[in-house]
């Protein structure tokens, strides 16, 4: 019996311990970032490095300023949800409130399939297919801006139709109900009853769409440009911060390696300010 | 006004369906209804459309593609073969899964089983768990690189790539669990307990199984997730184009066919090999969402 009891406490404590392993992870992932990037900024010097605008790593004396890359990487995330967020929104009223019961059928399972595409997939049929149709209809090389968000726009919509779907859906029937009481349309009823109480998970949805967009790599690498300069047009080329630390760190060492990894500080600064705004939208719906 | 209410549909309980006649004389009212059907549907047809266009432009250009030299055992520039991504990619989401599982699986039994309610432990998990699915990969690539590449003096490896993803994709292992774990009735429990059966018996032997499904849908989306992952690998496991082979394969480097993909469309002489290499991912994705589907609908009928 004792031996038993042994056990038990034993596979307990085991237990506890895997729990642990999620917060040891990011609190060596935080460590082991900031550790590393942080004194390559303190080197640069934190307004060199976030607010400068010219990223030449191979010049003498070379010149570390990664304002360009999060400009970049803010336009091409804004042009995402531009694209993005109402073709995702009024899909998910579609397949909530609007679809015979056999298109769901098919619907659901498509947008799950969206979600399940990898991001380097989607980056190959943006290079052999979006790139060379904005280079044909709006001139330019076609990697650019535009051809980025359209892509970040499309992949971030299962995203944006799967949270909005479930908080549209969470609405209570009697909102919609008594809309029809007071004579509103089907659509009516939807678009200025239901809609508005779902307002704060279809919020939590879209920021959870810019945190994938702004961290997205490699579909963003294949179709962006990539020139490390200020954004100078939307049918010019971007390179974000995601891209930046991919392109160079292959060749990269010494402080140049340092400044890459600190621009991996930032980005994971911007994905810990957008999670909390994501949790705490959350919160706020339940 | 009685009019326009008969013209909504009531979703649940059909009452008074409408006829096409009627409805078109309801939208011809109620421009507005009519402007906010046409939107909705028309973004719904992009997004379908979107999808269909790109599985099918994909496909048709890379069958055409998929020759036997593109399978062959050995890699070399002339044939470009992803023969060995593909065994790479299997042994990266089998090493994967045998570290993050067994985490998830007992992280889980811990939140569910043991923990008391309020506990703060628990709390800290949750938030954890949020912060590491919010995470973007190629902050996890970084991570690998600092961490177990360099810290550890594990190089581009293996085992190194695996680590990485396994923290990857522990959070969705662990909220797949949980949930299928809380869904399992207290009855179960109570009955196991009853019969003198103690806590771990009863999780092991009755909690566990009836979960087992639910455990298994997470399962597979996770390794959704590995084999189509890039950028958090390109850093930690390399991109070496052999099978890792010999005494000491999980310290040396592989290429996943996600990478492979990678490097061919980066190098822009192999597209039509890329195009083949993406019909063999986009396979892999389109049978990975079938047989997940079809475990939740085994669950639901369950």
């Amino acid at each position: 019996m004792s031996r038993q009891k042994l056990i038990e406490k034993a596979m307990e404590i085991l237990f506890l311990i895997c729990a642990l392993t999620s917060i040891i992870a990011v609190l060596l992932i935080c460590i082991f970032l900031f550790a590393n990037g942080v004194p390559a900024m303190s080197k640069i010097g934190v307004f060199n490095f976030l607010l400068g605008t010219k990223w030449t790593p191979q010049d003498i004396p070379a010149s570390f300023g990664i304002f360009p890359m999060i400009l970049g990487s803010i336009y091409v995330t804004a042009g995402a949800i531009i694209i993005g967020v109402p073709i995702g929104i009024l899909t998910s009223v579609f397949m909530a409130k609007m679809c015979p019961k056999p298109l769901y059928k098919i619907l659901k399972p498509a947008v799950e399939l969206l979600a399940g595409i990898p991001s380097i997939v989607y980056g190959f049929f943006g290079l052999v297919l979006l790139v060379p149709l904005i280079r044909e209809t709006f001139g330019g090389k076609g990697t650019s801006m535009l051809t980025a968000s359209i892509l970040l726009g499309i992949m971030i919509l299962p995203t944006i139709i799967g949270v909005s779907e479930s908080s549209i859906r969470a609405v209570p029937d009697s909102y919609y109900e008594g809309a029809l009481a007071l004579g509103a349309t089907h659509e009516r009823a939807v678009f200025f009853t239901v809609l508005p109480a779902a307002k704060s998970g279809i919020l939590a949805g879209v920021v959870l769409g810019i945190g994938r967009a702004i961290g997205e790599t490699m579909a963003v690498i294949m179709v962006a440009g990539n020139q490390p300069r200020m954004p100078a047009g939307i049918l010019k080329g971007v390179r974000t911060m995601t891209a930046n630390i991919v392109i160079e760190m292959g060749y990269a060492a010494d402080l140049h390696r340092e400044a890459l990894i600190a621009t991996g500080v930032v980005l994971f600064v911007f994905i810990l300010i957008i999670n909390l705004a994501f949790s705490l939208l959350k919160r706020k719906v339940d | 006004m009685n009019q326009t209410a008969a013209s909504a549909r009531p979703q649940k309980h059909p009452i008074n369906r409408l006829t096409l006649k009627q409805r078109i004389k309801s939208y011809l009212k109620h421009p507005l209804s009519l402007f906010l059907f046409l939107i909705v549907a028309a973004a719904t047809l992009i997004t379908v459309f979107v999808l269909f266009f790109l599985i099918l432009y994909i496909l048709i250009k890379g069958i055409p593609y998929l020759t036997p030299s593109l399978f062959a055992f050995e890699y070399n520039s002339e044939n470009v073969s992803m023969f060995p991504a593909i065994i790479t990619t299997i042994m990266m989401t089998v090493f994967s899964l045998i570290l993050a599982v067994p985490l998830g699986i007992f992280t889980a039994i811990y939140l569910v089983e043991y923990a008391r309610r309020g506990n703060k432990i628990v709390e800290l998990v949750r938030l954890t768990s949020e912060t590491l699915s919010g995470i973007p990969s190629i902050v996890y690539g970084l991570f690998g690189m600092l961490f177990f590449v360099t810290a550890l003096h594990w190089g581009f490896s293996l085992i190194a790539g695996a680590f990485t993803l396994a923290i990857m994709i522990l959070p969705l292992i662990m909220r797949t669990t949980e949930e299928a774990l809380k869904s399992v009735p207290d009855t179960y429990r109570e009955a196991s307990f009853g019969l003198g059966a103690g806590r771990l018996r009863t999780v092991f032997r009755i909690v566990l199984p009836s979960a087992i499904p639910g455990i298994l849908a997470g399962v597979i989306l996770a390794i959704g997730r590995i084999v189509g992952e890039t950028a958090a690998l390109i850093y930690t496991a390399g991109t070496v184009a052999q099978i890792p082979t010999g005494r000491e394969f999980l310290f040396m480097s592989g290429r996943t066919l996600a990478i492979h993909m990678w490097a061919l469309s980066g190098e822009g002489l192999n597209t039509n090999q890329a195009y083949a290499t993406a019909v063999v991912l986009l396979i892999v994705v389109l049978l990975i969402n079938w047989l997940s589907a079809a475990v939740a609908k085994r669950l639901a009928k369950s």
